[in-house]
Formats: C-alpha cells, sequence, structure tokens
C-alpha cells in the first residue's frame, strides 16, 4: 500500500508554516486569551531519517505530534506526507502512512483488552485479512518486537513498562506506516529497559525502512538516535540542523543552554552554571521580539523590538542546501 | 564464563492471574458484596418461579377469609401461612408475585435511566465543549425537579400504572449516571490508547463503545444497583400514594397502602412487604458497596 | 530539645551523621509480603552528598521514608541500627520524632506541589516551618524567609512571600521548597528526586543551588535519583540499589571509572554517552526485568541478568571491600574491580 509511494517524494514529511492557536477560557465575564501552541513550523523530514524533535515542555512539541497524527486540526498551513497534503485527507487513509507511539506505556493500552486484541485493531480497523490471517500477523509482529508467543493473550495489566513499550510499537507498525511519531518513548522507563528500547526502534527503522519523528527532552538519547535535530522554544523552531551541526557547533543561545544542561555522566565536571533567567514565560504572553531574549545571556535590544527569522545558516554549500542538509538558525547573532 | 543461567527465559516474570480470576477471589473476600449477590439471587428465583412457589392464586378472593393472621398467631394456619388480606387473598402468593413487580420495574429502569444517562454523560465527556454546556444543562434541570412530585404529576396527568411508573421512573432517574459517566469520560478522554485509536482511524462509535465503555462500565454497574434499590422504592411510594402500579396487581408498595386502615390492629399488614422491602433494598445496596469496593482504586492491591 | 542534641553532637564529632545497618522495610500486599527494602547498610558522613540510585521498585524512595518515619502505617520496619546522631530512630517517640523532622531533617519531594500547602502564603509556610521548631519571633522568622529566598535565587522575594503555591512555575517551587528545608538549618536534608519533573535547563539550576547551599551550610544530603548523569555531577559518595539492596557504594570517582558490581556496570553501559557510544548504534541493555520482590528471594537479586552468574550466585553474595571505602555486593567483586579481567572476559564471550 505504501511502497507506491516510496518512489514518488524524497520527503517523508514536510510541514509547512504550521500552525496551532487555541482559545484559552473566555466565559461571559473574562477576556479568552489565545495561546500559540505552535507558531509557524516549517520542516522538512527525508525518506529514512531520524528527525529529532527537542524542546521543553510546553515548548508544543506534544501539540505538533497531535496535528501530524490528524488528531487535532492545525489553524493554519498544511502537513505533508509523501507529498501529499493531509489537511483534508481521511484518517483511515492518513493512519496507514503515519502511527504514534506515545510516552506513557502504562495509559497507550487499553486496560481492558487483550494484547491480542490490542495489536490487531489496526488490522481490523482497516478490515485487512481474514481473522486468522490477522492472528498470523500479530503473532509475527509480537515475534519481531521481542515478545513471547503467550504475551497475545495477557492483559495490559500483567506486564512490565518495557513490555507494554512493545506492545505499543507492535502496534503502531503491524499496518507497516511509513512515518513513526515517537513522542517520547523512553522517558517513562528505567534506564536499563530505555536501552533496550531505543534498540529495538533501531533495529525495526533498518527493518522497515521507518522515517521517525522522535520527540525527546532527553539530548543523550536524541543525539542517539537522530540524523537530524530541530530545537523548539514557545511554538517555535529556533534552530535545525544535522546530528553533528547541532551537538558540535550549536549556533542558538537556546540551543547551547539546553546541551550545556545536560548531564552525562561523567563525575567531577560538577553541574554547569548556564546563566538562564527563570523559567519559560508565560505563553499566552510571550515576549516581544525574540521569544527568548528574556533569559538569552547574549541579548541585544534589537532582540526584544524585532524577531529573528529561522534562516538557513550562509556557510552551507549549495549541494547541501540541496540535499536538505542546511542548517537553520533563528537569532540575529548566529 | 560459562552463562549457565539464560537471562532470557529467567527474565520471563511467572504469569500474574488474569483480571477475572483475581476479580472472583477478591467477590469471594468481599463479605457485603457475598450477602447482597445471594439474597438478590434468591429473590431473583422467587419471582422467576411465582406460579410454581406461590400456594395460591394471588387475585383470588375469598371474603370468608378475610384478615386470617399469619402462622405464628394462635388463630393462625399454615393454609395461609403469612395470613390474608381484607379480601381474602393469600398474602404468601401476593408477596411472591410482588418480588416480580418490584424487580422488574427496579431492572427495567435502571436500564432505561442508565441508557438515557450513560450516552449522554459519555458524550458530554467525550466532545467537551458545546456538547457538554447542553448536556449540563439538561442535567442541572432534571436536578431541579422533585422526582417524586413529578412522578405523581405526570402519573395523575397520564393516569398510574405498572407502564407509567417503568417509564416515568426511567426518565426521570438519569441524573447519577450521567454525572458519573461525564466525569469518567473526562478523565479517559485524553489517555494515549485513547489518541491511538483515533489516529488509527476508528470511527466513533468504536472508541466509545470498545475503548470508552468498558473502561468506565465498573462505576456505571456500581450507580446501576443503586438506581435500581431508588426505582423499587419510589415505586412503593407512587403505588402507596395511588398513582402507581393500581390494584389489583400485587405490588409491596400497593399492600401497604390497602392495609394502613388495619396497622394498628393486624400490624402484620404492613410489616410485612415492609421487611420485604427492606431486606431488597438492603441487598441491593450492599451489592453496590460491595461492587465500589472492587472497583476502587487500590480495591485489587496490585 | 535543642540542648539535648547538641550535647550529644559535641560528644560523638567523629561518627557519622547517620548510620543504617540491616535495615529492612516489609510491605503486606495481596499475594504475600513484598520485602521492599531487604536489609541495606550505609551512612551518611557530615556535611556530604550521598546519593542513592536505582531503578524504580529498588526501594530507595522506601528507605527515605523509613528514615524519616513516613511510611504508610501497615509497612514493618526494623534494623540492627538506624541511628541519627545517636537518636534511635527505631526507637523514638513520635513526639520526639517530629521534633527531628523539620528541624534537624528536612525533606525535599519530586513534586513541591504535593509538600505546599495551596491554602497558605509562601511567606506563611516559610515561616511557619521554623516557629514550630524555634522560639523565634515573628519578625525573625520572617527575616531568614526572606534571606534564604534570595539565597535561592528568587527575585523581587519580599513579593513571593506574600504568593500562594499555585502562583509560581515548578522551577521557582521547588528553589521555595528548597528555602523552606533550610529554614532551621537542619543537619541532613533528604531529596527524593527533587528533579525529576523540572524541564533541563531548570534542573541543571536547581541543581547547581543545592550543591552551592550543602556546602555553603555544611548540611549533609541524601539525593535519591534514577539519573546516572546528575548522580556523576553531585555525588560525593554514590549508593547504588537494586531489588531493595544496596548493591555497591564508592565514592563517584571509583564507582563510575571503575565499577565492580556487573548491575552497576550493565547501567552505565547502557546509558547512551556522547564520547563513548557511537551515534545510531545498538547500546548494551540489559537483559530481562527486575524480579518480583515479593515473597523469598533467593541469592543474588541480579543473577537472572548478570553475564557472570554461576553457581556460586543461588548464595546471597556477602558485602565485599573492594577499595578503600568502596563495598559491593557481588561474589565476583574482585574479579571485575579490576579492568584487565573484564576485557579479557569480553573476547571470551
Amino acid at each position: 500500500m505504501s511502497s507506491v509511494a516510496h518512489h514518488l517524494d524524497p520527503l517523508a514529511l514536510e510541514l509547512c508554516a504550521l500552525s496551532k492557536t487555541f482559545k484559552l477560557g473566555g466565559g461571559m465575564l473574562h477576556k479568552s486569551r489565545t495561546l500559540k501552541a505552535v507558531n509557524d513550523v516549517s520542516l522538512r523530514v527525508p525518506r529514512g531519517q531520524v528527525m529529532g524533535l527537542v524542546g521543553e515542555s510546553g515548548c508544543g512539541k506534544s501539540t505538533l505530534a497531535k496535528m501530524l497524527l490528524g488528531l487535532t486540526p492545525p489553524s493554519a498551513g498544511d502537513v505533508l506526507i509523501n507529498g501529499k497534503a493531509i489537511v483534508n485527507a481521511n484518517q483511515k487513509a492518513l493512519a496507514r502512512h503515519i502511527q504514534p507511539i506515545f510516552q506513557d506505556p502504562y495509559s497507550s493500552l487499553n486496560p481492558r483488552q487483550r494484547i491480542a486484541q490490542i495489536v490487531g485493531l489496526p488490522l481490523r480497523i482497516h478490515g485487512i485479512g481474514t481473522s486468522k490471517e490477522q492472528a498470523v500477523k500479530v503473532e509475527e509482529m509480537l515475534d519481531m518486537v521481542g515478545l513471547p508467543k503467550r504475551a497475545a493473550q495477557q492483559y495490559p495489566g500483567q506486564m512490565s513498562g518495557g513490555q507494554r513499550q512493545r506492545v505499543a510499537i507492535a502496534r503502531a507498525l503491524i499496518m507497516r506506516p511509513d512515518l513513526v511519531i515517537c513522542d517520547e518513548p523512553t522517558s517513562a522507563l528505567d534506564v536499563s529497559v530505555q536501552a533496550q528500547i531505543l534498540n529495538l526502534l533501531l533495529d525495526l527503522k533498518d527493518e522497515f525502512g521507518l522515517t521517525y519523528l522522535f520527540i525527546s527532552h532527553d539530548l543523550a538519547v536524541v543525539e542517539h538516535l537522530a540524523d537530524r535535530l530541530a530545537v523548539m522554544y514557545l511554538g517555535q523552531i529556533v534552530e535545525e540542523g544535522t546530528r553533528e551541526q547541532i551537538f558540535t557547533a550549536p549556533r542558538h543561545p537556546y540551543t547551547q543552554a539546553l546541551l550545556a544542561s545536560a548531564l552525562t555522566p561523567e563525575p567531577g565536571l560538577g553541574v554547569p552554571d548556564i546563566g538562564l533567567g527563570a523559567g519559560q514565560p508565560d505563553p499566552t504572553q510571550p515576549p516581544s521580539g525574540c521569544a527568548f531574549h528574556p533569559r538569552c545571556p547574549v541579548a541585544q535590544p534589537t532582540c526584544s523590538q524585532q524577531a529573528p527569522t529561522l534562516s538557513a545558516i550562509a556557510q552551507t554549500s549549495d549541494q547541501a542546501t540541496r540535499q536538505g542538509n542546511q542548517a537553520r538558525v533563528a537569532c540575529h547573532f548566529a | 564464563m560459562a552463562n549457565i543461567l539464560s537471562p532470557q527465559v529467567a527474565a520471563e516474570q511467572p504469569l500474574a492471574a488474569t483480571w477475572q480470576s483475581r476479580l472472583f477471589r477478591s467477590t469471594l473476600n468481599n463479605r457485603s458484596l457475598t450477602i447482597g449477590l445471594l439474597i438478590i439471587t434468591s429473590l431473583g428465583v422467587v419471582a422467576l418461579l411465582a406460579p410454581w412457589l406461590a400456594p395460591h392464586d394471588p387475585y383470588l378472593q375469598n371474603t370468608a377469609n378475610r384478615m386470617v393472621p399469619p402462622f405464628w398467631h394462635d388463630t393462625g394456619s399454615w393454609t395461609h401461612p403469612l395470613g390474608t388480606d381484607r379480601l381474602g387473598r393469600d398474602y404468601l402468593s401476593r408477596l411472591i408475585y410482588g418480588t416480580r413487580i418490584s424487580l422488574f420495574i427496579g431492572i427495567v429502569v435502571a436500564l432505561i435511566s442508565g441508557l438515557i444517562g450513560t450516552t449522554l454523560g459519555v458524550l458530554a465527556g467525550y466532545f467537551g465543549g458545546r456538547v457538554d454546556a447542553v448536556v449540563s444543562y439538561l442535567l442541572t434541570t432534571r436536578l431541579a425537579m422533585p422526582v417524586v412530585l413529578v412522578a405523581l404529576a405526570m402519573a395523575s396527568l397520564i393516569g398510574g400504572s405498572m407502564l407509567t411508573v417503568t417509564l416515568l421512573l426511567g426518565l426521570l432517574l438519569w441524573d447519577r449516571f450521567a454525572v458519573v459517566a461525564r466525569s469518567a469520560t473526562q478523565q479517559l478522554r485524553d489517555a494515549e490508547y485513547i489518541q491511538a485509536a483515533q489516529a488509527l482511524g476508528c470511527p466513533l462509535h468504536y472508541i466509545l463503545l470498545r475503548e470508552v465503555l468498558p473502561n468506565i462500565a465498573g462505576a456505571l454497574i456500581v450507580v446501576a444497583t443503586l438506581e435500581v434499590a431508588n426505582a423499587i422504592l419510589l415505586e412503593a411510594t407512587l403505588s402507596f400514594l395511588g398513582m402507581g402500579v393500581q390494584p389489583p396487581s400485587p405490588s409491596w408498595g400497593l399492600m401497604i397502602a390497602e392495609g394502613k386502615a388495619y396497622m394498628f390492629f393486624q400490624p402484620w399488614v404492613i410489616t410485612i412487604p415492609g421487611s420485604a422491602l427492606f431486606v431488597l433494598v438492603l441487598a441491593i445496596n450492599l451489592l453496590g458497596d460491595g461492587l465500589r469496593d472492587l472497583s476502587a482504586p487500590g480495591g485489587r492491591n496490585e | 530539645m535543642s540542648n539535648q542534641s547538641s550535647v550529644e553532637r559535641s560528644t560523638a564529632p567523629a561518627s557519622p551523621l547517620l548510620s543504617v545497618k540491616q535495615l529492612r522495610v516489609d510491605l503486606p500486599v495481596a499475594k504475600g509480603t513484598l520485602h521492599a527494602v531487604r536489609g541495606i547498610d550505609f551512612h551518611v558522613e557530615r556535611g556530604e552528598m550521598l546519593c542513592l540510585v536505582g531503578e524504580s521498585g529498588c526501594g530507595k524512595s522506601m528507605t527515605s521514608l523509613a528514615l524519616m518515619g513516613l511510611l504508610p502505617r501497615k509497612a514493618q520496619i526494623n534494623a540492627d541500627c538506624l541511628n541519627f546522631d545517636g537518636v534511635d530512630l527505631l526507637t523514638v517517640s513520635e513526639h520526639e520524632r517530629s521534633n527531628l523532622r523539620g528541624a534537624r531533617m528536612a525533606m525535599i519531594f519530586q513534586e513541591p506541589m504535593t509538600a505546599l500547602n495551596p491554602a497558605y502564603t509562601l511567606g506563611n509556610q516559610l515561616c511557619e516551618a521554623l516557629r514550630r521548631h524555634q522560639l523565634v519571633s515573628r519578625k525573625a522568622a520572617h527575616d531568614r524567609a526572606l534571606y534564604l529566598l534570595k539565597r535561592v535565587g528568587i527575585s523581587a522575594a519580599e513579593e513571593r512571600m506574600r504568593q500562594y503555591p499555585h502562583q509560581l512555575s515548578g522551577g521557582l517551587r521547588q528553589r521555595v521548597m528548597i528555602a523552606m528545608a533550610l529554614m532551621c538549618e537542619p543537619d541532613l536534608i533528604i531529596a527524593d528526586e527533587p528533579t525529576t519533573a523540572l524541564d533541563v535547563t531548570i534542573q541543571a539550576q536547581i541543581l547547581h543551588l543545592l550543591r552551592d547551599l550543602q556546602q555553603e551550610f555544611g548540611t549533609a544530603v541524601i539525593f535519591i535519583t534514577h539519573d546516572l548523569g546528575v548522580v556523576a555531577r553531585i555525588a560525593d559518595r554514590v549508593a547504588v540499589m537494586y531489588a531493595g539492596e544496596v548493591i555497591e557504594t564508592a565514592s563517584a570517582q571509583a564507582l563510575f571509572h571503575a565499577p565492580s558490581h556487573p548491575y552497576t556496570q550493565g547501567l552505565l553501559r547502557c546509558i547512551p554517552t556522547p564520547s563513548k557510544t557511537l551515534p545510531g548504534s545498538r547500546l548494551q541493555a540489559i537483559p530481562g526485568v527486575v524480579p518480583s520482590l515479593v515473597d523469598k528471594v533467593e541469592g543474588c537479586a541480579f543473577c537472572n541478568r548478570c553475564d557472570h552468574a554461576d553457581e556460586r550466585c543461588y548464595s546471597t553474595p556477602p558485602l565485599q571491600t573492594v577499595a578503600d571505602r568502596h563495598l559491593s555486593r557481588c561474589h565476583f567483586a574482585h574479579q571485575l574491580a579490576n579492568p584487565a579481567t573484564i576485557n579479557a572476559q569480553e573476547v571470551t564471550l
């Protein structure tokens, strides 16, 4: 089903000026406030790559994921999957191309259904194969994610967090989608189990030729998995580039602060002093100009007046631009 | 170094019991649930087998045999173990047939109101926004109406009968279902498995019936038992006031009403149906309490 | 109370602030008894930062609750020794314990919102924390609260004192919690995953602050976490817990450079580290899952996931001294502590 689309477009996913605005509150007595959860985000994800999406809580990464999955309509802009806009596409057609893996393996599986029902649900909903064929496929899929056969008859409550996350992966992949949205898939797991799940995700990516949009706040995990990286702050992408570009030469002060505050297990280095001011500002009242300027250690007067645009870094070669490898940053002084 | 313990095999934890078997075990451990279930089952059997269990025809009048006292009185006899009423009808037979009416009304009312309340509540909880506003408005309106007065007024307009009582109570008692279903659904709405189902393109009815409903069923069943008890009492009340089940049907409420003129001289004419009512409602409440304990968080001791 | 304790403090200057020997915590559950903590030994020196690290369910939070006397009522606690600066925490009366709590031992929780009362202003709660234990004037308490709020990096402290907990962000609330813990100048602070719920940039700020204040005030801290990155950066000493036991204790340097327990080694290998792991490569995961701690656990709890396990591992391994102040609960601790043998083993495996 998806093999037809495979050769049409080199981009598995493209976001064009995507925005999502929520109206908050607003009753008879007070005025409603608007929250720009996602603000003018453009991003191109090449096929077969892992695009890391990094940012702190409230930066809009989960809202972005919901829009891609068709769970909430964008306020403006387009999402293109395999070169086709999804805005008016039917949810079932979309589901064959894009599937989610959620953060919390305890809430992502219906506690009242057996594992076989949960993993087989996509096949039943889409009417693929007879019930016998479906059962065979479910068994294959469970085997692929490293679960024993008897797991099919279990309930989620009888499984550990790692096993549940394997079930969630099996459900996401049973229809062989092209694109998987991984929304913090390991942040609820213990580190020893996290490694098992990351290995599994890497194996399955090669096996099925998947493209991942990998959302995480754990920079070590993202650095391990991602080919490209986009950093979000208050609903906007502030920097985008390849893993090497971001991790070796971050341009944006926010990216630099994020990288500095990631604590690697190296004793003796102490806790870095990252010189950011207090926490994020209220997203319903974003600062003028560059949204990061109140916390930015190198902010200048212009930063509070003029918002920087996300533009390609000058040095990148034409070739890199054509391959979609160019780095972009939204800072006046990058 | 030799690897004598295969980590893969050892890693598999022993299977925990399935939730059904755990449910069964904790049911047995729960005393109020067991007692409630036992009484209700036996009353259910009595209601089903009424024609065979009743010693006499409950409608057969015998004016020669009026107001025979029950067997424990000096003048009582085993022909009419619980005596006869003012028209000489066998009290035990009437009581047995009355079980049918009480249980039927209780269950059917709970079904009707459950259907209405759950539908409204689930829709309000799932969609939120305007749907929620409309349902909340209906709910407030309904809560502002005194059930007994409205039922009495309506029954006197339409004319009391078993059908009217059942329908009226069914249309009036959906509020608790709606409240519980609404808040339970609101909590589930953002669960990731619901989102996963939405992302798969599952149709709305699938999500509501297969993903939402089974997970709020526990709470709804508890409400249902309490509403059964409530409906039975209300039916008795309405029948007592003459706007419910009409004579000569052997409703317990009606039996009390018919006996009220004699209650100072032959108190058993009202204590017998009164006790029956008490036992049935108590049993249902015990059952509801037990079910609530089972479905309460931590009740499964995981 | 404060007199008495200062006498005790002066009589035993060399003894550790807190010593725990063979602490056990058992919880009755539906299927039997959960041995949440199974005979752990550790001690905390004055003014040191001890990190208690382990995965979920390893008993680290139960340990902290046992120390604070905040265990659920049905939990059973026993120990050979549970001594806090001369006070036996096992036999201490509830009254004395509540005098200790807050005054000499304070706790910082993962979610500050649960520890702050939403109905009172921050100033009110901060002052109350001091005035409950010490006879000081309202003004003195207020001044100290103001000083500490400034010290934990809260701007406009005077204004914040009049605010309620819900008006603050998560990072600010955790700063307030730290200030509150410091109000009585306790000897020991138990911090249970204080930064887990925070964003990384905020986490770095809070850790930095905690480390600074701990050194400035000379407070001992038991820092409970599952994050090895945090441990590496702030700990003086580390105790690694697995399945209700402390399986290795060492200085932070020794633990990260020469781990001697297979579990610690496995943990360190399975987190992606920028300079060591090749991006996109397979991580060396620890196979399997943690064993159930319900009812009897025989032998080494890690043996079902361990590459080195053999017949010996069916018996409970003793705590072995690998190096100075470096203990490991493994039959192979001495071999594993020597990197040369590890490499040789990896070749043979």
